[in-house]
């Protein structure tokens, strides 16, 4: 399975996210740069956390309007796998491939742990190494972290098994203690309708090696690699 | 050229932790103060003829977050 990892002007986790699907799960990978127009060589594409063009007008707002943007989409819409995480997931949404987006954490803080998260769907291709009910310790570091979705739009999402994580608490319970943002209904992480473009705001890939901290986040990276395999036999 | 001031605010009903901050310093400090809003501002040149609410709402605003509006600045 081969990997794109955008780089975009401050993007500061493509070199851990890189890192983790080359070295650590021995998948081909390359560096995809903002101003690229075509990326028609990739099976998957992963937007990676940092804080593209500076979070200059609204996190996400102006990488979404780079020229990688419009292949992005096409991308998406030939049915490849997409994940954003934290600022890639604030992309993901200023591009309008996933619903909802990424305000100012209510505490208006830069928040920076470990936080735990109920997996809501585990029939996706991010999930399915994963059963329903379980919970995952991967660390936040952000500042626009508190999902917003309107209220109607949230319940056809339900409905459509579009939301992956939940804060909660260590036992798994979602409540307002363990909601680090203010986020609505708790939610850490979403899929698009056609269950292909992926958005969180934890952070897997600084979860994938026991000596940074635990491994939780393979378990994501291990359902999309051998998803790949099964739809490439 | 004209030009044009865009003022962006958070839309109305969602949370706006600094105008909430905002709000309770002013309380704090003896003032009865309704509500705070905190937005930001664009001030741009453009030819004339350019349809400035179009460009304001593709790639000035986000509308599911917030509002917006356009005002004529003199030269």
């Amino acid at each position: 399975m081969r990997f794109g990892v955008c780089v975009f002007p401050g993007s500061n986790c493509d070199y851990d996210t890189y890192y983790v699907l080359k070295e650590v799960l021995g998948q081909e990978v390359r560096f995809v740069y903002h101003t690229e127009t075509s990326i028609k060589d990739l099976d998957a594409l992963i937007l990676p956390g940092g804080f593209s063009f500076g979070d200059y007008l609204r996190p996400g707002a102006l990488a979404s309007k780079s020229p990688l943007a419009e292949e992005i989409v096409n991308f998406a819409e030939r049915g490849k796998l997409v994940l954003g995480i934290c600022n890639g997931f604030q992309i993901l949404t200023e591009l309008h491939l996933l619903p909802g987006a990424l305000l100012p954490n209510d505490s208006m803080r830069f928040i920076c742990k470990d936080v735990y998260l109920r997996v809501e769907n585990a029939s996706t291709r991010l999930t399915h190494r994963l059963e329903k009910g379980d919970v995952l310790k991967i660390p936040i570091a952000h500042h626009d972290g508190r999902y917003y979705v309107p209220e109607d739009e949230l319940k056809s999402m339900e409905e459509n098994g579009q939301i992956l994580f939940r804060y909660s608490s260590r036992e798994g319970e979602p409540s307002s203690d363990s909601n680090p943002n203010g986020s609505v209904s708790n939610i850490a992480g979403v899929m698009n309708r056609n269950g292909n473009v992926f958005g969180m705001m934890p952070h897997p890939e600084r979860a994938s090696e026991d000596i940074l901290g635990g491994h939780d986040g393979l378990l994501l990276w291990h359902s999309l690699i051998s998803e790949g395999r099964v739809r490439q036999s | 050229m004209k030009r044009y001031r865009v003022v962006i605010l958070p839309k109305e009903g969602l949370l706006d932790p600094q105008g909430r901050a905002v709000a309770e310093m002013l309380q704090d400090n003896g003032y009865s103060v309704g509500s705070v809003k905190v937005g930001k501002v664009v001030e741009l040149e453009l030819p004339e003829g350019v349809d400035i609410d179009s460009l304001a709402r593709k790639f000035l605003i986000n509308p599911l977050i917030e509002d917006y509006s356009v005002e004529d600045i003199a030269e």
